[in-house]
């Protein structure tokens, strides 16, 4: 019910966007996020857009997992 | 695909694994509390990859499972009005009310219709202005802002016949109800979207008030993992925190528009949860000066006494106290195609999760 998938704005119109899911096309209203831009990603929730994601964060967390991973191994 | 993939790495998953079985000394009881982490949980088959010291138990946060008996009789008792089409996320047509189901009212000729989003039914109330459109709100933070903007979007359009029936919660009053209730738990993996509206804030009486850990999390087996080891490693050093695992998403104020359109809409009340019981001040009712879409003050209906269904362990299961596997109803009377409770009919409901990855 509070699931929310990842998807990646194609266009904007008005408050609502376009976005794509694994090249699947869906309506996202911005009733509840500004400020987004085509290329961004945002966290899609019952056809609202509820979140951006964090392109830099993403980036990060997965560097810190990757160092973890390459501890592990040593 | 983008921001999933990445986090189901196999290597990343094992090393975690690794890790927390290094770090893991002290036996202890995490709560997922959300339904989609229990999903992620078995689908993935985490548990088999967590060091015995670690046990994870299932808590409230599946919508559906939470609703209660009362309120799906009410859904239905609006459904048998003339001139009533209910409009609802899918799975609460098949919750077994007291007598029937919404499936089976529809089936009786009642016009019961299934949505995606609550957009789509202000659209059918538009299509069909000499009928009342009552939506059926359930949900938590992630969920409610929704309905909240779909409220502001029928008073600024003029939508006389949108009606919303509430049954929307919030998860702090609960997570506190079942430690007070003394639940044994160390820590809570907490809601990733529920925090992305919320912000981190709302947990931090767990870990002031009852000295527990709190890691939000993402849903993905490396988040997952992720969290355990974050909760696990606050524990074995004895500092409890509210900390973030699902970092590319949640921030730490939240979402502001959307807190301030949930705060403009809803006020909190005293609400009823399946099992659970009445909990102070952990629903959010629409507030007067927009009572003009508040389905029960205009036009009320009248339900007996609601009977929850014989035998089923819903309310232990949603506690955190009991596993399905210690239901006598489980896959045996009980099944997602004819079930007996509410924690079953969901895909996020932990028996319909138990029954699906039943080994």
């Amino acid at each position: 019910m509070c699931l929310a998938i990842p998807a990646k704005v194609t266009s904007i119109e008005g408050t609502s966007a376009l976005v794509t899911i694994e090249d699947v096309e869906y309506k996202a209203s911005l009733l509840l996020l500004t400020n987004v831009q085509p290329g961004d990603y945002i966290m899609l929730h019952a056809g609202f857009a509820i979140e951006k994601v964090d392109a830099a964060e993403a980036e990060e967390t997965l560097r810190l997992l990757n160092e973890l991973n390459q501890f592990t191994l040593d | 695909m983008k921001y999933i993939d990445e986090y189901r790495k196999k290597e990343l998953i094992l090393s975690l694994s690794e890790k927390l079985k290094r770090v893991s000394q002290k036996e202890i009881v995490l709560m997922e509390v959300c339904g989609g982490h229990t999903m992620a949980i078995h689908r993935f088959g985490l548990t088999s990859l967590l060091p015995s010291t670690i046990l994870l138990i299932s808590g409230p946060g599946c919508p559906v499972c939470v609703s209660s008996q009362q309120f799906i009789d009410k859904a239905m008792a609006y459904s048998k009005i003339p001139g009533v089409i209910i409009t609802t996320y899918g799975d609460l047509i098949r919750v077994p009310g007291s007598s029937t189901s919404l499936e089976k009212e529809r089936a009786n000729g009642s016009d019961v219709r299934i949505v995606y989003s609550v957009l789509e039914a202000l659209d059918i109330a538009k299509e069909n202005p000499d009928k009342r459109i009552v939506f059926l709100g359930i949900g938590f933070e992630t969920t409610a802002p929704l309905t909240a903007a779909a409220i502001l979007s029928a008073r600024r359009e003029k939508i006389p016949n949108f009606f919303v029936l509430s049954a929307h919660k919030i998860m702090p009053p609960v997570m506190k109800a079942l430690v007070a209730e003394g639940v044994k738990i160390d820590g809570f993996i907490a809601p990733g979207h529920v925090s992305a509206i919320t912000g981190t804030a709302i947990y931090n009486d767990l870990v002031t008030k009852c000295g527990l850990g709190v890691v939000i999390s993402g849903f993905e087996p490396v988040d997952m993992m992720q969290s355990v080891l974050m909760l696990a490693e606050q524990i074995e050093y004895g500092k409890p925190a509210v900390e973030v695992q699902y970092q590319r998403v949640v921030q730490r104020e939240g979402n502001l528009i959307a807190q301030n359109i949930l705060e403009e809409v809803f006020e909190f009340r005293d609400d009823t949860w399946r099992g659970l019981g009445m909990i102070p001040q952990s629903g959010l009712g629409i507030r007067e000066r927009l009572s003009a879409f508040d389905a029960e003050r205009q036009f009320s209906v009248v339900v007996p006494e609601s009977t929850e269904p014989k035998g089923c362990i819903c309310g232990q299961i949603l506690r955190g106290l009991k596993t399905p596997i210690d239901c006598p109803l489980f896959a045996k009377k009980c099944t997602p195609s004819g079930p007996v409770g509410a924690c079953m009919v969901s895909g996020e409901g932990t028996c319909a999760t138990y029954y699906k990855y039943r080994s």
